[in-house]
């Protein structure tokens, strides 16, 4: 199967507002074979986790803070999360999707915590 | 000093010279240029190991928009600090009167700047940990005392938030 070159805009919106072109040269792609898409479609698919790595700096009160803003926690589950972050030194606060998931540690970043993206073993 | 709500600001008065320099010294801190260790945790990898192509596209397309969050915040303070600009050798106390509306930006650069410092020293666990450590004896004990102080004006923010 031969691929047919496409012209469009490849676009993963990261935060609302903010749209972030897939690659660096959006403009032109090649379409992929089915093969292909078949394989990245099961990739996404996969679940992924957010995770939030203990650092010595952040006030406790501004992490529970924060991930009542992010993840919209009643400030209880918050406060579990940040004292899993503090004594365990990571907690697990949201898994899904891999696009949301960027978005909510994009999020975490914006205030400064340490936060990773990790897919489920 | 003394910190206060009065209606949308947030009140620090009685501040001595020292500690109007400290604060006046925020941006500053919160600068990561030339330091490697501070550059690194400011902005951290979105990803542990293996996802190296979320990594490349995090540093072209999401680190520069966190880069102008950052700044912006820092520019808020700094606006703000101008107030206590002016008469830096007078022994004087100032007040410095923060709004309400300002608080995340505020929150945001004292963040920074405790990460920045912290990050500069290579200060332990055990250290930022330890609120008695006796007077200022040295530069690293100064950025300890700078670390502290700003976490402590990050808590009384978000104290007013809450209410």
């Amino acid at each position: 199967m031969s691929a047919e070159p496409l012209l469009a805009e490849v676009a993963v919106p990261l935060i609302p507002g903010i749209v972030r072109p897939k690659s660096a040269t959006p403009s032109t792609v090649v379409a992929p074979t089915i093969e292909k898409e078949t394989r990245a479609e099961e990739e996404l698919d996969l679940p992924w986790q957010v995770v939030v790595h203990n650092d010595p700096v952040n006030l406790m009160s501004y992490v529970t803070m924060v991930f009542q803003r992010v993840f919209g926690y009643p400030r209880d589950k918050a406060e579990r999360h940040m004292l899993e972050v503090h004594h365990k030194g990571r907690s697990i606060l949201w898994s899904g999707m891999r696009e949301p998931a960027e978005l909510y540690v994009q999020q975490l970043h914006g205030y400064l915590l340490l936060a990773t993206i990790e897919k489920i073993a | 000093m003394e910190i206060r709500r009065r209606k949308n600001q947030i009140e620090i008065s009685e501040l001595d010279p020292f500690l109007s320099e400290l604060l006046r010294q925020i941006p500053a801190s919160a600068n990561t240029q030339g330091a490697h260790a501070a550059e690194q945790r400011i902005f951290s990898a979105p990803a542990k190991g293996k996802e190296a192509e979320l990594c490349a596209e995090w540093k072209m397309y999401v680190e520069p928009e966190l880069r102008r969050l950052f700044q912006s915040a820092t520019q808020t303070v700094g606006s703000d600090l101008e107030q206590l600009n002016g008469n830096e050798k007078s022994l004087a106390n100032r007040t410095l009167r923060i709004p309400t509306k300002h608080a995340d930006a505020w929150l945001s650069a004292l963040n920074q700047a405790r990460l920045v410092i912290a990050a500069k020293n290579n200060f332990t666990e055990l250290e930022l940990n330890d609120h008695l450590r006796s007077p200022i004896g040295s530069r690293r004990d100064l950025s300890l005392f700078q670390v502290n102080f700003y976490g402590f004006l990050q808590e009384f923010i978000l104290r007013e938030l809450e209410c």
